[in-house]
């Protein structure tokens, strides 16, 4: 007997950011095609998989676009909305599904918004900064728009990986923390380089007539180390959370202000 | 004056660092900076001792201030921390939990 639907072909693709592959079931092959090239890089052949969603492209009709992003937990499974997409997840699970248009940022959002719950229950965080490996250690460079952070990486020397110029991802790692490249990009618009090295130094940045480094207390590293991380849900544990895990890393990594004049000199500051 | 109990949230988390108080609230995220007077308050605040007791015992023996008046500025900034819910505030002693997730480590 002739089929009288035939089952929607799903095509996979993986993408692997710090250490977590998440695997994306798509039916729209040019949709693959444009996340193949988005996320180069970061496109990963592992079938130990973390994460898995089935996303469904529709037709842009949310009723509100512009809504901001609201991240809740109701019984183990997770709700994530913004104004351009829909998205559940079931952690233990390991599946959720995302609903949006033909949108990669939609995608990039969700990535982002499920990395730092991965995170918070692990240490770790994702963090407003640009990083980057010299020497075999990675250095981050926080800050709020403006603070220079693509200008910080726009000038790194040739010896140096950059790992983003935007959002940093980092790891408990034994008694220390991992940095990791993201494809979470700022104004610079150029992908990580998908490594990772041992965290060395936070640098709080702030642009100035001369070069130099400055350590911050650890109550004011704390408060602007908060301040600059990646948080988006209602949860009072995950804040928690997040909260013992910023002073963990002040209490493990050091902070320092770098005050810097926007030229290639800086970088003989830092390595 | 009916004597008021005070006793620190549950839904928030609490780190003291150099000498600083800072309280994030699990609610809505926001980070709260104690000064001195508020971070004796809420560490002593275990809701079995009164507030009257707090400030005799504890605030009056820090500050040289008269204990009517400490006591009526303590019930205002202990109102003022049960308002962003990083205190309870009651009229009876308050139960408290014997583990607090998010207690000061």
């Amino acid at each position: 007997m002739p089929q009288l639907a035939a089952e929607v072909q799903r095509l996979s693709l993986t993408i692997e950011i710090g250490g977590i592959p998440t695997r994306l079931h798509i039916t729209d092959p040019a949709f693959l095609s444009l996340l193949q090239q988005r996320y180069a890089g970061f496109v990963s052949s592992t079938e130990n998989l973390e994460i898995e969603f089935d996303v469904d492209i529709t037709q842009p009709d949310f009723a509100a676009p512009d809504a901001p992003v609201q991240v809740s937990q109701k019984h183990g499974r997770w709700s994530l909305e913004r104004g351009d997409f829909q998205a559940e997840w079931e952690p233990s699970a390991r599946r959720g599904w995302i609903r949006q248009t033909v949108n990669p940022y939609s995608i990039d959002a969700v990535l982002r918004i499920v990395h730092t719950l991965v995170l918070a229950k692990q240490g770790g965080f994702l963090l407003h900064s640009a990083s980057a490996i010299r020497n075999g250690k990675a250095f981050l460079f926080a800050g709020v728009s403006e603070a220079g952070k693509t200008t910080i990486s726009r000038l790194a020397p040739p010896d140096a990986t950059l790992l983003t110029d935007e959002i940093s991802y980092v790891r408990k790692h034994g008694s220390g923390y991992m940095a990791f490249g993201t494809p979470f990009t700022g104004e610079l618009a150029k992908l990580g380089e998908n490594v990772s090295a041992p965290v060395a130094s936070l640098y709080l940045l702030a642009k100035g007539p001369q070069n130099h480094i400055d350590p911050v207390p650890p109550a004011e590293a704390a408060r602007l180390l908060l301040a600059n991380i990646l948080f988006f849900a209602k949860d009072e544990g995950l804040v928690q959370a997040t909260f013992h895990a910023a002073f963990a890393f002040v209490k493990q990594v050091p902070v320092s202000r770098l005050t810097f004049v926007p030229d290639a000199r800086v970088w003989e500051l830092i390595g | 004056m009916s004597r008021l109990y005070v006793a620190r949230s549950p839904r928030v988390a609490a780190r003291s660092l150099d000498g600083e108080m800072m309280i994030m609230s699990g609610r809505d995220s926001t980070l709260f900076t104690l000064n001195k007077t508020a971070t004796i308050l809420w560490q002593a605040a275990d809701g079995v001792a009164p507030l009257e007791e707090i400030v005799r015992q504890r605030i009056c023996a820090e500050f040289e201030v008269e204990p009517a008046e400490a006591l009526e500025d303590a019930e205002k900034l202990a109102r003022d921390l049960a308002s962003h819910e990083i205190l309870q505030v009651s009229d009876q002693p308050i139960p408290q939990p014997s583990a607090t997730p998010g207690e000061a480590r």
